[in-house]
């Protein structure tokens, strides 16, 4: 592929995979990831003091979809809607099929519950840090770090960021 | 000169009458009342209890600090160059700005950044800029004396590892504060030196206590997280109980697998919403455990009052810190921990474990919620109560999950108190 062709790819995906998200069709969310991929919400504390743990831990594909299966049927959470803006896509490196990407994100949440029916929230804030698979012409998340600088979570977190 | 047009709210004297069926009723008041609150700080964050402010491992070496909150006073916990502990309220003595301003880190002296007053690692005021002015100009009176300035300072202890601070001269020793009941739990967990793996944290916009009701309340914990009956998992007919401390203010709750057999059959005989057995995990190895004490126990939850929750789920434990912000307001952060002496493959199993709990915890996201739904609902009704009397009408130790007896105990002692009385 062409470094122009690389790019529109990233970009491609990583659009996609927010607007699958804020469109509610987690089903498909895990098809954004590889199958032994990595997926972790690590608070920014963490991070900066290379702490191990994170708030959601996914070692696989299957790990998603065990996520998406307990959001739909086990857990409990004031209904709400996810915003997110995506911005300063970079590709930072690029090793064979696996490209590194630096990007920051902004999560608007609107809660739809009946006490606060339309209210919306800075939710959270952060950075992407991403490997991303180009395996024929198909590209999907190896890797996916999202460091969040909103580390004080409001609620709790159940949707993915 | 005008008064300005905004006064700050005055405190009232507080009015509560307290139900007349004593511990089983506890009236929606102490949850919106900002006086209430208030004198929750005066009496009880400041009275003569011990508060949890951090684990010795937090403060390892000397210099090393910790700013945390008791109630909603910020202070900071130290580490002097012999080795010993101190904690004093975060706000210099000079014009009260913050002192402490950051979160943790290492430092010789705490040094506050309005006027440079600076104070060691005590919290002794050890030097002041410009004392005797300049060419006998300005400066502080001949008697003023450094050492009548200090911070405000608390008293410090520590059991096993975990750092306890109190503003009171009067509090009982630690290890009776704890006292007999709970100290072997806390034994169990902190049996060799503990290493912090990470921080998460909550805002919640609902009274304290309604969380401190939540850890002392076994009967959720199927109903409300539905994690393990989606997946099939294991079920409310798991054994277990509830032990309490000889006042009632501290309880440990725990739980232990039974049979398969025994737990689906008594879960279907029951008929609920929450049985659900379609569903199985696609990647199991999240409930992968290793055995690593000699009393197994799948869930321990252990409740210090007030703030400090000490949980053990399969093999992710953590303190949970409740610091409170308001009446409506509260913070919960999650240190999670381990040993130090963990190999590789148990700080991943713990660390894949911390899926369970936490903000994005599939069997404790709810708890913060279900204290938002009981705050957004219990509001204008002074004559409202709630109704706890699942267990009987006793605050005693129970062999079962199914009672309140960890919350009756907790509102008979919180009343005494505070003095709420009929």
């Amino acid at each position: 592929m062409q470094r122009d062709e690389v790019r529109d790819a990233v970009e491609d995906l990583m659009h996609a995979y927010v607007q699958c998200i804020d469109d509610d069709r987690l089903e498909e969310w895990p098809d954004f990831f590889t199958e032994g991929c990595l997926y972790r919400v690590i608070p920014r504390e963490n991070a900066d003091q290379g702490l191990p743990i994170a708030i959601m831990h996914c070692d696989s594909r299957g790990m998603l979809h065990d996520r998406v299966v307990a959001h739909r049927k086990a857990n409990l959470f004031a209904p709400h809607i996810y915003r997110h803006l995506v911005s300063a896509i970079r590709i930072t490196g690029q090793e064979q099929e696996i490209v590194t990407v630096r990007a920051n994100y902004a999560v608007f949440r609107t809660l739809v519950d009946p006490v606060s029916y339309g209210v919306t929230e800075v939710y959270s804030v952060g950075e992407y840090r991403d490997k991303i698979a180009l395996i024929d012409g198909v590209t999907k998340f190896k890797e996916k770090l999202v460091i969040v600088d909103t580390s004080r979570i409001q609620s709790l977190l159940v949707t993915p960021l | 000169m005008q008064t300005a047009a905004h006064t700050p709210a005055s405190v009232e004297p507080v009015h509560l009458a307290w139900p007349s069926e004593g511990m089983t009723r506890v009236p929606y008041q102490v949850f919106f009342d900002p006086a209430i609150y208030e004198l929750e700080q005066e009496k009880l964050f400041r009275g003569p209890l011990w508060s949890y402010v951090a684990l010795e491992a937090e403060v390892a070496n000397a210099g090393d600090f910790k700013a945390t909150f008791i109630g909603d006073t910020p202070v900071v916990v130290t580490r002097d160059k012999e080795g010993a502990l101190h904690a004093f309220v975060n706000r210099c003595a000079h014009r009260g700005a913050l002192v402490c301003r950051e979160p943790r880190g290492n430092r010789v002296r705490h040094t506050c950044v309005y006027h440079q007053w600076s104070y060691d690692l005590k919290g002794n005021l050890i030097g002041v800029p410009f004392p005797k002015g300049i060419d006998g100009k300005g400066g502080y009176p001949a008697d003023f004396t450094p050492s009548q300035h200090s911070l405000r300072k608390l008293n410090v202890a520590t059991y096993n590892g975990v750092v306890f601070a109190s503003f009171s001269d009067q509090v009982e020793p630690l290890v009776e504060y704890l006292g007999p009941e709970m100290r072997p739990w806390l034994d169990r967990i902190f049996n060799r030196p503990v290493r912090v793996l990470g921080y998460a944290r909550q805002f919640i916009n609902a009274n304290w206590k309604l969380y401190l009701e939540n850890v002392r309340d076994p009967y959720h914990a199927s109903l409300l997280h539905l994690f393990h009956t989606t997946f099939g998992i294991y079920r409310s007919s798991q054994g277990g109980g509830v032990i309490l401390d000889r006042y009632g203010r501290h309880s440990m709750l725990r739980a232990y697998k039974r049979t398969q057999e025994e737990e689906v059959g008594a879960y279907r005989g029951a008929n609920l919403r929450t049985y659900q057995e379609q569903y199985t995990l696609a990647d199991p190895s999240l409930l992968k455990t290793r055995k690593e004490f000699e009393l197994e126990l799948t869930n321990s939850i252990h409740s210090i009052f007030p703030c400090l929750v000490v949980q053990q789920i399969q093999n992710t434990m953590a303190v949970r810190h409740i610091l409170p912000k308001g009446q409506d307001k509260f913070e919960l952060l999650f240190t999670f921990f381990g040993y130090e002496d963990d190999d590789e493959e148990m700080l991943a199993i713990r660390v894949k474990q911390a899926n369970l709990v936490g903000p994005a915890g599939y069997i404790s996201m709810e708890d913060g919620h279900a204290t938002e739904l009981v705050q957004q609902a219990i509001v204008r009704d002074e004559t409202g109560r709630s109704f706890i009397e699942l267990g009987g009408r006793e605050a005693v130790n129970q062999e079962n999950l199914l009672t309140e007896t960890g919350l009756r105990a907790f509102w008979q002692y919180y009343r005494n108190l505070l003095g709420f009385n009929s």
